[in-house]
C-alpha cells in the first residue's frame, strides 16, 4: 500500500547513529554546502562542536555580529545564485538575524537560518536566552519551522533547502532545539524534492505567450522593465535574445542590474526614482511595458494611478500573486522566466523601433548635459561620487561585483557602474537596509572568490555594521571597501534640502578617523580629499591582491538626480 | 469611482501545521484587514485543514488576498467566495436561568418557534442551542435578552460552496507524480 508522504524525496546514503547536531552539519554537507556565516552561543553550541570536527569540509565564517552573518550569506547567494547559510544561538543571536532575514524575503533571496533554541521542555517557560523566533520570522520568511526532535531534523533542513531555492527564492529559517540537537537518531539524508501543498513554478501557457507576442509584434513603442526575476531564472542570454530580435529598448530595477551588460545598444539604463531620465519619462508614453521578473515596487512606479496608464501591460513573472497587485495587467505570463523568455522570443517577429530608441537617445542627451556630465567630469572643487565609480569602472573594466550598501553612493553606484557580467550589482533594494553592504561583500568575495568585489558604503552605512572589519581581518577576504564620506546622512538630507525645508535633524555625522579604523584591523588603508589623488588611489586599491580600504571625502551637500519626488508621476521626473 | 465592499467566504486548504494560522492571519493584519470570523477544522480529507474566513473587502482585495494565502508554502489551495455561492451558518449556545422556563411560560414557545435545541437542563440553569444564519441567531438572543441570559456565545461562520472544490484531485495528483 502506498503511503500518503506530504514531501517527495531521493534516497541518498545509509542509515547511521549520530547526534542532531552532527546531522545537522552532516545534512548540511549533503546539500553542498561549503560555507556558512554565524555566531556560537548556548544553544547552539552542539553544532558549533560539530563544525569543530568537520572543519576540513565546511568552512564555518565567524561574523562580528548575527546581522553581518545574515547579510553575508546573502551577499554569497547574491553573486553564486546558491543558498547562503547563516546560523546563530537563541534569544538575541537568532533576533539580530532578523534584519537580514527581513532584506532576503523582499529581494527573494535564498537563505537557510538555524538558529539554536532552548531545551523543548523549556518552551514556553521564558527560560534564559528564550525567544519565540519561529513566531518572529514568521512574516518576513518564505517557510520556517521548529524542530524539538533529533530524528525530524534531516527532513526538515532537506525541506528547507527545497523550499528556499525553489520557485521565486527566499529565506527560510530552521529552529532547532538543543535536547533535538543532542540527543541520536538514525541520521540517512534525503534530498527534498517537492512539498505536496507547494507549487514552486507555475506553468507557462501557450496562450499567454502568443498573446504577449502578438502585442510585442504589433507595438510601435514597445519597452522592456525587466527584474532580479531574469537572473534568479538564469535567463539572462534569453532576455538578451529577446530583446535583441524584437529590437525592444530595455530598462531595468535596481535589481535587474547587471542581467545586460551596460554597454549593450538597448540598454537604455534604470527606472525608478532615481533612475534614468528617458526610461521613467517613456515608461509614460510606450505603448506595450513588458514587465519582466519584477515586482512594480513604488520607487519603480511612482504614483500608480498615472503610470503607463496609455500602455498595454504585460506581466512575466514566477510568482501569481504580483500579478495584478499594484499594476494591473493586459496580460499576464506565468512561470519561470527562461522557459517563458524562450517561448517568447519563438513567436516574436524580428523588428527595430529604430525613432522611438531615439527618443531614448534624445533624453539621455538631456540627462547627461544637465546631470551625468556634472557627476561623472565635474569642474567644482569637491568630488563626487560619480567621479569615483568612473575612476573604478576605468580600473574594473566593468568586471566587478559592485556591493552597495543604501543611500546617495547607492544609486550612484547602481546608476554608474559598468557590468559586463551578470550576479554583479549586490545591493538591498526592497527592504534598504543601511549596514548591509559591508558584510554582503564578504560572502560575495568567498563566494566569488576569482571576482573582484568592491564594496561602495556612505558614513553612514559603514558604521552599522563596521565590526565586520574584524571578519575580513581574521578570514583575509580580499574586499575592497570605498567609503564615499559627506558626513551626512546624505539621501536623509537630500529630502530635507527638497522637502523639509533645511532642517538637516539628525543627520550629519562627526566621523572617526576611518583610516585608523581600518588599520587597526590592520587593514591596508588610504584617505583621499583631492581630485588629483584619485586615480592613484583607485589604481592602488584595485591592484591590491588583499583587502584595501578608501575613503574619498566627497562634497556634503550633493544631491542625487534625476527624482521621482515620493508620489510624483514617473513623468514628472526632475533634473534638479 | 471606488469599488463596493462585500462579505466574502475564503476557505483555505492547509496542510495541519504548527504556525500555519499566524502566517495566515498575518496576511490580513499586514493590510489592515478585519477578520469577522474564523474557523479551523478538519476537511474532508484527512490531514487537510480547512479554514473558513469571513471578511468585508472589495473583490479585488479579496482576489489579492488569496493569491497571498495560496503563496505560503503549506497552502495547498484558497478560495473565495460570495454569500450567494455558499451555504454558510454559525452557531449560537445561550445558558438561562432554568427558574425562568416556569416563570416565563412565552419562553417556551420562543424555543418552540426558533427551533432551537435544548442541549442540558439541570435546577440552576439550561444551554439552548441555535444553528443557522447570523441574524436567526441575533433574533433569538434579542428575544431571550428579555429575559436575561447568563451567558451567550456565537461560533464562527462555516460554509461549504455550491461548486465543486478539487483538492483532492490535487493532492492525488501530487502522490502519483
Amino acid at each position: 500500500m502506498k503511503t500518503q508522504t506530504a514531501n517527495k524525496t531521493e534516497v541518498a546514503e545509509k542509515t547511521q547513529r549520530i547526534s542532531g547536531s552532527e546531522a545537522i552539519v552532516r545534512s548540511l554537507m549533503a546539500e553542498g554546502v561549503d560555507i556558512l556565516y554565524g555566531y556560537p552561543g548556548g544553544a547552539i553550541m552542539p553544532v558549533y562542536d560539530e563544525l569543530y570536527k568537520f572543519q576540513d569540509k565546511i568552512h564555518h565564517v565567524l561574523t562580528r555580529h548575527e546581522q553581518g552573518a545574515a547579510h553575508a550569506a546573502q551577499g554569497y547567494a547574491r553573486i553564486s545564485g546558491k543558498v547562503g547559510v547563516a546560523m546563530a544561538t537563541s534569544g538575541p543571536g537568532a533576533t539580530n538575524l532578523i534584519t537580514g532575514i527581513a532584506d532576503a524575503q523582499i529581494d527573494s533571496t535564498p537563505l537557510v537560518c538555524i538558529t539554536g533554541q532552548v531545551f523543548s521542555h523549556l518552551l514556553g517557560s521564558d527560560a534564559f536566552q528564550e525567544t519565540d523566533i519561529v513566531g518572529i520570522s514568521t512574516p518576513v520568511t518564505k517557510w520556517n519551522c521548529q524542530v524539538t526532535k533529533a530524528e525530524d531534523i534531516p527532513a526538515a533542513l532537506a525541506k528547507a533547502f527545497y523550499i528556499a531555492k525553489s520557485g521565486r527564492p527566499g529565506p527560510v529559517l530552521v529552529d532547532i532545539t538543543k535536547d533535538a540537537q543532542v540527543s541520536e537518531l538514525d541520521f540517512k539524508y534525503e534530498k527534498c524534492t517537492g512539498v505536496r501543498s507547494y507549487y514552486p513554478i507555475p506553468k507557462t501557457s501557450q496562450e499567454s505567450i502568443s498573446a504577449a507576442a502578438e502585442l510585442i509584434n504589433n507595438a510601435k513603442k514597445p519597452m522592456i522593465v525587466w527584474g532580479q526575476g531574469v537572473i534568479l531564472g538564469q535567463a539572462e542570454e534569453e532576455l538578451k535574445t529577446v530583446i535583441e530580435k524584437a529590437g525592444i529598448p530595455s530598462a531595468w530595477t535596481i535589481l535587474g542590474a547587471s542581467a545586460l551588460p551596460t554597454t549593450h545598444p538597448l540598454n537604455i539604463g534604470m527606472v525608478g526614482m532615481h533612475g534614468n531620465y528617458a526610461p521613467n519619462k517613456l515608461t509614460n508614453e510606450c505603448d506595450v511595458l513588458i514587465a519582466i521578473g519584477m515586482r512594480f515596487d513604488d520607487r519603480v512606479t511612482g504614483k500608480l494611478d498615472t503610470y503607463a496608464k496609455q500602455a498595454k501591460i504585460i506581466h512575466f513573472d514566477i510568482d501569481p500573486a504580483e500579478i495584478d497587485k499594484n499594476v494591473k495587467t493586459d496580460v499576464a505570463v506565468l512561470g519561470d522566466s527562461k522557459e517563458s523568455l524562450t517561448m517568447l522570443a519563438d513567436a516574436l517577429n524580428e523588428n527595430s523601433h529604430e525613432s522611438w530608441l531615439q527618443e531614448f537617445k534624445d533624453l539621455y542627451a538631456i540627462e547627461f548635459e544637465k546631470v551625468i556630465k556634472g557627476d561623472l567630469h565635474p569642474t567644482k572643487e569637491g568630488l563626487t561620487m560619480g567621479e569615483v565609480l568612473k575612476q573604478i569602472n576605468i580600473e574594473s573594466k566593468g568586471n566587478a561585483a559592485i556591493v552597495s550598501d543604501v543611500g546617495q553612493h547607492q544609486m550612484i553606484a547602481c546608476r554608474y557602474a559598468d557590468f559586463n557580467v551578470s550576479k554583479s550589482n549586490i545591493t538591498s533594494g526592497g527592504l534598504g537596509t543601511m549596514g548591509f553592504a559591508l558584510p554582503a561583500a564578504i560572502g560575495a568575495k568567498m563566494a566569488a572568490p576569482e571576482r573582484e568585489v568592491v564594496a561602495i558604503i556612505g558614513d553612514g552605512g559603514y558604521q552599522m555594521n563596521i565590526q565586520e572589519l574584524g571578519t575580513i581581518f581574521q578570514q583575509k577576504t580580499a574586499v575592497k571597501i570605498v567609503v564615499l564620506n559627506n558626513e551626512f546622512l546624505g539621501m536623509v538630507r537630500q529630502w530635507q534640502q527638497l522637502f523639509f525645508d533645511k532642517r538637516y535633524a539628525s543627520t550629519e555625522m562627526t566621523n572617526p578617523n576611518f583610516v585608523a579604523i581600518a588599520e587597526g584591523y590592520y587593514i591596508k588603508a588610504r584617505k583621499v580629499t583631492k581630485r588629483d589623488e584619485l586615480e592613484e588611489a583607485v589604481k592602488e586599491m584595485m591592484a591590491s591582491k588583499e583587502s584595501y580600504f578608501l575613503e574619498v571625502c566627497v562634497e556634503k551637500e550633493d544631491n542625487v538626480f534625476p527624482m521621482i519626488p515620493a508620489g510624483a508621476s514617473v513623468s514628472d521626473v526632475r533634473l534638479s | 469611482m471606488s469599488e463596493d465592499i462585500k462579505t466574502f467566504t475564503i476557505s483555505v486548504y492547509t496542510e495541519n501545521n504548527i504556525g500555519l494560522l499566524n502566517r495566515i492571519s498575518a496576511i490580513f493584519q499586514r493590510r489592515h484587514i478585519n477578520i469577522e470570523s474564523l474557523t479551523t477544522s478538519q476537511s474532508e480529507i484527512d490531514g487537510v485543514n480547512r479554514f473558513v474566513i469571513v471578511v468585508n473587502i472589495t473583490e479585488t482585495n479579496a482576489i489579492k488576498i488569496v493569491k497571498q494565502i495560496e503563496k505560503q508554502v503549506e497552502t495547498i489551495r484558497a478560495y473565495y467566495h460570495t454569500d450567494e455561492e455558499t451555504i454558510f451558518m454559525e452557531s449560537g449556545m445561550f445558558k438561562i436561568k432554568s427558574d425562568l422556563l416556569f416563570d416565563e411560560p412565552q419562553i417556551q414557545n420562543i424555543i418552540k418557534e426558533s427551533y432551537a435545541r435544548i442541549v442540558t437542563v439541570n435546577k440552576e440553569f439550561f444551554v439552548l442551542e441555535k444553528s443557522g444564519r447570523r441574524n436567526e441567531i441575533e433574533s433569538l438572543r434579542r428575544d431571550l435578552n428579555v429575559f436575561g441570559i447568563m451567558q451567550f456565545v456565537r461560533s464562527g461562520r462555516i460554509a461549504v460552496t455550491k461548486d465543486e472544490m478539487k483538492v483532492t484531485e490535487m493532492l492525488t495528483a501530487f502522490n502519483n507524480q
